[in-house]
C-alpha cells in the first residue's frame, strides 16, 4: 500500500503542491517562532551572564513601593561597610537614570526609552571594571562625560568635543572625556549610555552620597552565596540583594518576557495558516478521492479491504504532511534569521549568538505539520473507503457526491444559532463577562457558519447573478451557475477568506470605532495647543514647567502630576493640575459644583466614581498623602466638583499647590500648554527655546496628541493586516486548487462550449469570474460576520468609552472586498489558461 | 436560406475538402490519418461518412468542421478557407455557420433545455428568431420540457435538445459525430428522423459520421473511407446495401 500511496503523491504533484504550501506556511511560522525565541533567549542569557560576570552580589536599593517615584537608595556609609567586609574585592556604587545625547543637529540619538545615564565609579585601582575606555579617559570631574562607542560614532563626537546632554532637568553641556565599550545589556541592545563622575550622577539621579545599587565582586576563594549572607545584614530595610548569577537570570528572563508579544503574534499567524490549511487539505483530498473513484473501486474489486483503502489515503496525507513539514521547518529557520535582522533594522539590537534549534522546536514543527495534514485527510479517507467496488465498472468519473446536506446543515444551524444567541446575550450583559460570552459565541458562530457555508453559497451567489449576466453575458451567466454547482467545494474554498476576513473586519471595525471615540473625546476635551513630555517617558522636571511658563506667548501651562493617595483608606491614583490654568487647557464638563474650588484646596471627582461612592459636591472625604514612601497624617478634603469621565485626567483631580509639600520630586507625566495665537510655527519655536532646545523633550501639537492617543490602535491594526495578507495567500492556494479540479471535471463541457463557438478569451473569463464569485462570496460572509461580532464587542465597551458610536469603515471594507476579488483573478490565472488551451476533440471524447 | 431555389441548392456546395491530408508524428512513427481526400458536401443534402475504426472518418469531419487542423490541402465552409484562419476566427465561424451534435455531452448541465438550445446565439450575442425557434421546438417535440435541466431528461430527449440547438441558429451546415451512438434504437431512429426532416423540409445541410448502417440509411448519400482515403460513395443508401459494402471492406481487410 505504501508504494501505491507514494505513486499517487508523485502522480498528483501539482495538486498536492497547494496543500504542501499551506502546511508549509503554518509550520514555517511555528518553527520560526520557536527557533527565534530560543535563539533570542540564549543570546540574552549569555549577554546577561557576561554583564554580571564579575558581580558576586548585586544590591538593589529600596524603592518607594507606590507609584513610580525614584528609588530611595543606599547611603555611601553602607557602601563603605560592605567594602570593609572580609572577601570583598570591590564594592561599586551605581546611580542611573535618563540621559539623552543630542547629535550635531540637536536631535536625540536613539529611542527615548533606551537612553541611559550612569556614574563612573573608580575602584581601588582607579578604574571602573564595567567600562573599557577605547579613547580618552573616564569623566573625572564635574563638567565631563564619557559616551559609549556606538553613540559617539552616531553623533560624530570626538574626545574633547562639547556634548549636549539632557537629563530630567535642563540640558547641560559637557566636555567629552572619553569613549568606552561595555558589556552592559542595554547598550548592547542598542541603547545609549552617558557616564558622569559619581558626584554629578548622584546630583542628577539621586541625592549626594546616595547610590541606587551596589555591585560587589568577590576575592578568590569566597563564594557568592557566602558573600551574600554577610552583605545582607548591613543593608537598610527594603533593600534587595541577590547573587550576580541570579540577577543575570532574572534580567534575561525579563528581556525575554518583553518578546512575548511578538511571539504570540507569530504563533497567531501560524494558527491561522494551519486552521485555514485544514480546509484546504480536506478539500484537496476530497477532490483527489473523487477523481480516483474508479481507481479506488478497482483496488477494492481486486481485493483491497476498506481499511487498506483508507490507510492508503491517510498514508498519502502523511507523506505530504512530512514533506511539507520538513520544507516548512527549513523556511522557519530562514524566518528566524530574517526576524533577527528585521529587529536590528528597527534599531533593536539583538546580541549576536548562534542559531539555537532545540529538539522541541523540531518536534513541534514536524508534529504539527503532519498531524494537521493527516487529521484533515481523515474524512476524505473515510469517504474513499466507502466507495463500492462496483463503481469501477460504471462509466465516467463519478461526479462529486451531491449527498444530502441535511445533517450538515442541521449541525451548522444549531451551532450558528447557539453562537449568535451567545453573542447577543454577551452584548446585552456587557462588561468583561459579556466579552467572554461573545468570545465563546463568536467561536461557535464562526464554526457554524463554516459548516453552513455550502447552504449559504446558493442564495448569496444568486444575488450576484443578475449583475454577472448583465455585465459579462454568457461567460458571466455560466460562471455564476458553475460557482454553485458543488456547494461543498465552493464552501470549503470560500472558508479560507471568510475566516480571515471575519477576524480582520471585526478588528478593523472595533479599532476604527474605538479610535474615533478616543479621537472625538481628545479633541473635545483638550483646549491646549501643545503637550510636552519626556522622550524617555520619565517625569518632566519642575524646572521645565517653570521654563514653559516663561515661554513667549504661553497663556496657560498646566503640569499634570500623577500621584497615589489614600481616599477613605484605599490607595488610588489621582491627577494634580494647575488650578489656575486647568480650564485653559482642558474642557472638563462639570456635572455639579465648580472647578474653581480646586484653587481653594478642593477635590474634583469623576461622575462614575462619585456615583459608585454615593458622593455629591459639597461632601467631605478623608484622604492621606504619601511622603518618602509612607502615608502621612489624614486630612479632610471637600468635593468641590463632579465632572464627566474622560481619558485626560484620573478620576480624582487636585491642585498641584495642594500636593506640592508631600512630593519632593513630583511625577509630572505631561505638561499641557495653551498659547496665544494657537498652533503656529513661531509658538512651537518659542516652546523649544524656552526648554533650552532640549533633545529629550517632545513637543506635540494637536495632531501629535491625537496620534498619541489613537496611535496604538493603528499599530495594532497594521499587524492585523499582516494577518489578512496571510489569509489571502492561503485563500489563493485554495481557489487555485478548486478551479483546477473544476476545470478537470468539466473538460467535456468546456470542449463542447469551444466547439459551438465560445472563444478562448471568454472561456478564460468564465473561469476567472467563477473564481472571483467564490472569493467574493467568502469575503462577504467574513465581512458580515466580522461586523456583527465587532458590533457585539462594541456594545460591551459602550460603558467604558465615552462618545462611543459604531463606525463602519466603508472604505476599508471596500478594499477588503477588492482584495478578495483580486485573489480570485490571481488564483484563476493558471486554471483559466489551461481551460482555454484544452484540446476540444480530446476533451469531448474523454469518457 | 430556406428560400433558396431547389435547383440552385442541388448544385451549391456547403463544404468542400480538396486534397486534404492529416499526418500525425514524423519519420517512422508517422501515421497518415487522411490521405489527400477530396469531397464536396452539397447544400440541402444529408451525407453520412462511414468506414471502419481508424479509417479517418471522424478526422475528416473534424477538419472540415474547423475543430481540428490539417497538414495540407484545403477545407472550406461556403467560401471560407479554414486553413488560413486563426483560432479566434475559427471559433467565430463555428459559432455563426456550423451546428454540432456530439455523441455525448452535448448539453450544459446547469442550463435548462431552452437555454441550451439558444446557447450558440447567447454566445454570439444574437437574439434568436422567435418564429424559427418555435418551428424547431415544435418539430423536435420538446415543448413541454423546455424548463427541464438535462439531468431530468432521458438520453433520447437530451439528444433531441442537441439537434434543436444545432438547428436553432440556422447554420450553413450541421455536423454530427455519431449522434446516435449512445442511444437505443428507438430514440436513435427519432433523432435521425429529425435530421432527415430538417434536410427535406427545411433545406438544412447535414454531415454525419457513423458506423451504424441503419443510421447511414437515413442519409441521401454515404461516403466510405478506409485508411484515410475515400474508397466508395453510395447514393440513396439502404441499410442492407451499406452493410454489404462494409462486409466487403472487412473481407478485403482480411484477405489483403
Amino acid at each position: 500500500m505504501f508504494r501505491t500511496a507514494l505513486r499517487n503523491v508523485l502522480a498528483h504533484k501539482a495538486r498536492l503542491l497547494m496543500t504542501v504550501l499551506a502546511v508549509m506556511l503554518g509550520v514555517a511560522f511555528v518553527s520560526g517562532t520557536l527557533v527565534f525565541t530560543d535563539t533570542l533567549g540564549n543570546a540574552f542569557r549569555n549577554q546577561s551572564a557576561k554583564g554580571y560576570d564579575k558581580v558576586a552580589v548585586a544590591v538593589e536599593g529600596p524603592h518607594s513601593n507606590i507609584g513610580n517615584a525614584a528609588p530611595i537608595g543606599i547611603p555611601v556609609t553602607t557602601l563603605e561597610k560592605i567594602q570593609d567586609l572580609d572577601g570583598v574585592a570591590e564594592a561599586t556604587g551605581r546611580v542611573s537614570g535618563f540621559a539623552g545625547v543630542a547629535d550635531q543637529k540637536g536631535k536625540l540619538i536613539g529611542a527615548g526609552w533606551a537612553n541611559r545615564g550612569g556614574n563612573h565609579f573608580p575602584g581601588q585601582n582607579g578604574e571602573d571594571e564595567a567600562y573599557d575606555f577605547a579613547r580618552g579617559a573616564a569623566p573625572a570631574k564635574n563638567g565631563q562625560v564619557a559616551l559609549d562607542k556606538a553613540t559617539a560614532d552616531k553623533g560624530d563626537y570626538r574626545v574633547g568635543d562639547t556634548v549636549r546632554v539632557a537629563t530630567t532637568g535642563p540640558v547641560k553641556e559637557y566636555a567629552l572625556s572619553g569613549v568606552f565599550t561595555t558589556e552592559d545589556g542595554a547598550v548592547n541592545a542598542g541603547g545609549s549610555l552617558v557616564l558622569f563622575d559619581t558626584a554629578e550622577a548622584q546630583r542628577l539621579y539621586a541625592k549626594p552620597g546616595v547610590f541606587h545599587d551596589i555591585n560587589v565582586s568577590a576575592k578568590s576563594g569566597f563564594s557568592d552565596e557566602k558573600l551574600l549572607a554577610s552583605v545582607k545584614p548591613l543593608l537598610p530595610k527594603d533593600a534587595d540583594a541577590q547573587t550576580g548569577a541570579a540577577l543575570a537570570d532574572q534580567e534575561a528572563k525579563d528581556i525575554k518576557q518583553g518578546m512575548t508579544n511578538l511571539n504570540t503574534m507569530l504563533l497567531a499567524f501560524a494558527a491561522i495558516a494551519l486552521f485555514v490549511g485544514v480546509f484546504l487539505i480536506a478539500n484537496t483530498f476530497t477532490m483527489l478521492v473523487a477523481q480516483r473513484t474508479r481507481e479506488l473501486a478497482l483496488l477494492r474489486a481486486v481485493g483491497a479491504s476498506r481499511r487498506q483503502v483508507k490507510r492508503s489515503v491517510v498514508l498519502e496525507a502523511l507523506l505530504v504532511g512530512a514533506i511539507a513539514s520538513v520544507v516548512g521547518f527549513v523556511l522557519g529557520l530562514g524566518l528566524a534569521v530574517g526576524l533577527r535582522s528585521a529587529m536590528s533594522a528597527f534599531e533593536v539590537q539583538i546580541p549576536a549568538g548562534p542559531l539555537v534549534v532545540s529538539p522541541l522546536a523540531v518536534f513541534a514543527a514536524l508534529a504539527v505539520g503532519i498531524l494537521i495534514t493527516v487529521l484533515a485527510a481523515w474524512l476524505p479517507a473515510r469517504r474513499a473507503a466507502k466507495i463500492a467496488p462496483v463503481a469501477a465498472m460504471s462509466s465516467v468519473h463519478a461526479a462529486a457526491t451531491s449527498k444530502s446536506l441535511v445533517v450538515r446543515n442541521s449541525i451548522g444551524g444549531v451551532l450558528t444559532l447557539a453562537g449568535v444567541v451567545a453573542v447577543f446575550a454577551g452584548a446585552a450583559s456587557g462588561g468583561g463577562n459579556g466579552r467572554m460570552m461573545i468570545g465563546a459565541g463568536a467561536f461557535l458562530a464562526l464554526l457554524g457558519v463554516m459548516v453552513l457555508i455550502p447552504l449559504l453559497s446558493r442564495p448569496v451567489i444568486a444575488l450576484a447573478r443578475p449583475l454577472l449576466n448583465r455585465l459579462f453575458g454568457v461567460a458571466g451567466k455560466l460562471a455564476g451557475q458553475n460557482a454553485v454547482r458543488n456547494p461543498r467545494r465552493t464552501g470549503a474554498t470560500a472558508s479560507a477568506l471568510a475566516i480571515g476576513l471575519t477576524l480582520v473586519t471585526g478588528l478593523t471595525v472595533i479599532g476604527v470605532t474605538v479610535g474615533q471615540a478616543i479621537d472625538k473625546s481628545t479633541t473635545s476635551n483638550v483646549r491646549a495647543d501643545y503637550l510636552v513630555t519626556m522622550a524617555s517617558g520619565d517625569a518632566v522636571d519642575s524646572s521645565a514647567v517653570t521654563a514653559l511658563e516663561k515661554a513667549k506667548g504661553a497663556v496657560g501651562v498646566s503640569p499634570q502630576q500623577a500621584l497615589m493617595f489614600k481616599v477613605e483608606g484605599d490607595y488610588t491614583s489621582a491627577s494634580a493640575v494647575s488650578a489656575q490654568d486647568m480650564e485653559k487647557v482642558f474642557n472638563l464638563k462639570t456635572v455639579t459644583g465648580s472647578l474653581d474650588t480646586l484653587a481653594d484646596g478642593g477635590l474634583a471627582v469623576a461622575e462614575k466614581t462619585a456615583e459608585s461612592n454615593g458622593w455629591q459636591a459639597g461632601d467631605t472625604v478623608t484622604v492621606a498623602f504619601e511622603k518618602d514612601g509612607r502615608a502621612t497624617e489624614k486630612k479632610k478634603l471637600t468635593i468641590g466638583a463632579v465632572f464627566e469621565d474622560n481619558e485626560m485626567v484620573s478620576s480624582y483631580v487636585l491642585a498641584t499647590d495642594l500636593v506640592a509639600p508631600y512630593y519632593e520630586k513630583p511625577d509630572i507625566r505631561e505638561v499641557w500648554v495653551k498659547m496665544d495665537g494657537g498652533e503656529t510655527a513661531a509658538n512651537e519655536q518659542a516652546l523649544v527655546d524656552a526648554l533650552g532646545d532640549n533633545p529629550a523633550m517632545n513637543i506635540m501639537d494637536k495632531q501629535d496628541i491625537r496620534n498619541m492617543f489613537g496611535g496604538l490602535i493603528n499599530t495594532m491594526l497594521n499587524i492585523m493586516y499582516g494577518l489578512l495578507g496571510m489569509a489571502l495567500i492561503i485563500a489563493i492556494l485554495g481557489v487555485v486548487n478548486t478551479l483546477a479540479m473544476s476545470v478537470f471535471e468539466r473538460q467535456q463541457e468546456i470542449g463542447m462550449l469551444r466547439a459551438i463557438g465560445l472563444d478562448r478569451a471568454r472561456v478564460k473569463r468564465m473561469i476567472r469570474l467563477e473564481a472571483v464569485v467564490i472569493s467574493l462570496f467568502g469575503a462577504v460572509i467574513g465581512v458580515a460576520l466580522g461586523t456583527f461580532l465587532a458590533w457585539a464587542i462594541g456594545e460591551t465597551l459602550r460603558d467604558s468609552i465615552p462618545n462611543y458610536a459604531l463606525v463602519l469603515p466603508y472604505g476599508r471594507i471596500a478594499i477588503f472586498l477588492l482584495l478578495a476579488g483580486l485573489v480570485g483573478v490571481l488564483a484563476a490565472m493558471w486554471p483559466a489558461r489551461s481551460a482555454a488551451r484544452l484540446n476540444m476533440l480530446t476533451a469531448i471524447k474523454t469518457e | 436560406m430556406t428560400t433558396t431555389p431547389l435547383a440552385h441548392r442541388a448544385t451549391a456546395v456547403a463544404a468542400r475538402a480538396t486534397d486534404l491530408s492529416k499526418v500525425y508524428g514524423e519519420g517512422e512513427t508517422q501515421v497518415v490519418a487522411l490521405d489527400r481526400v477530396t469531397v464536396d458536401f452539397r447544400q440541402a443534402e444529408f451525407t453520412a461518412i462511414m468506414g471502419p475504426s481508424g479509417s479517418g472518418k471522424s478526422t475528416l469531419m473534424h477538419c472540415v468542421a474547423g475543430l481540428d487542423t490539417f497538414s495540407s490541402g484545403s477545407a472550406r465552409i461556403g467560401d471560407t478557407e479554414l486553413g488560413s484562419l486563426k483560432d479566434k476566427q475559427l471559433t467565430q465561424l463555428r459559432r455563426d455557420k456550423i451546428g454540432f451534435i456530439f455523441q455525448a455531452f452535448n448539453l450544459l448541465p446547469t442550463l435548462t433545455a431552452l437555454e441550451n438550445i439558444t446557447l450558440p446565439m447567447d454566445i454570439a450575442g444574437r437574439k434568436p428568431d422567435k418564429q424559427w425557434l418555435n418551428t424547431v421546438i415544435e418539430m423536435i417535440g420538446l415543448s413541454g420540457r423546455l424548463s427541464h435541466r438535462p439531468a431530468q431528461l432521458s438520453g433520447g430527449q437530451q439528444q433531441r435538445v442537441a439537434v434543436a440547438r444545432a438547428l436553432a441558429s440556422q447554420p450553413e451546415i450541421i455536423f454530427g459525430d455519431e449522434p446516435t451512438g449512445n442511444l437505443d434504437s428507438r430514440s436513435g431512429a427519432e433523432v435521425l428522423g429529425f435530421l432527415r426532416n430538417s434536410v427535406r423540409e427545411l433545406g438544412q445541410t447535414v454531415v454525419m459520421v457513423t458506423h451504424d448502417p441503419v443510421a447511414a440509411s437515413y442519409a441521401d448519400r454515404v461516403i466510405f473511407l478506409a485508411d484515410g482515403r475515400i474508397v466508395n460513395e453510395m447514393a440513396h443508401p439502404t441499410a442492407e446495401r451499406v452493410l454489404d459494402q462494409m462486409k466487403a471492406f472487412d473481407a478485403k481487410g482480411r484477405t489483403s
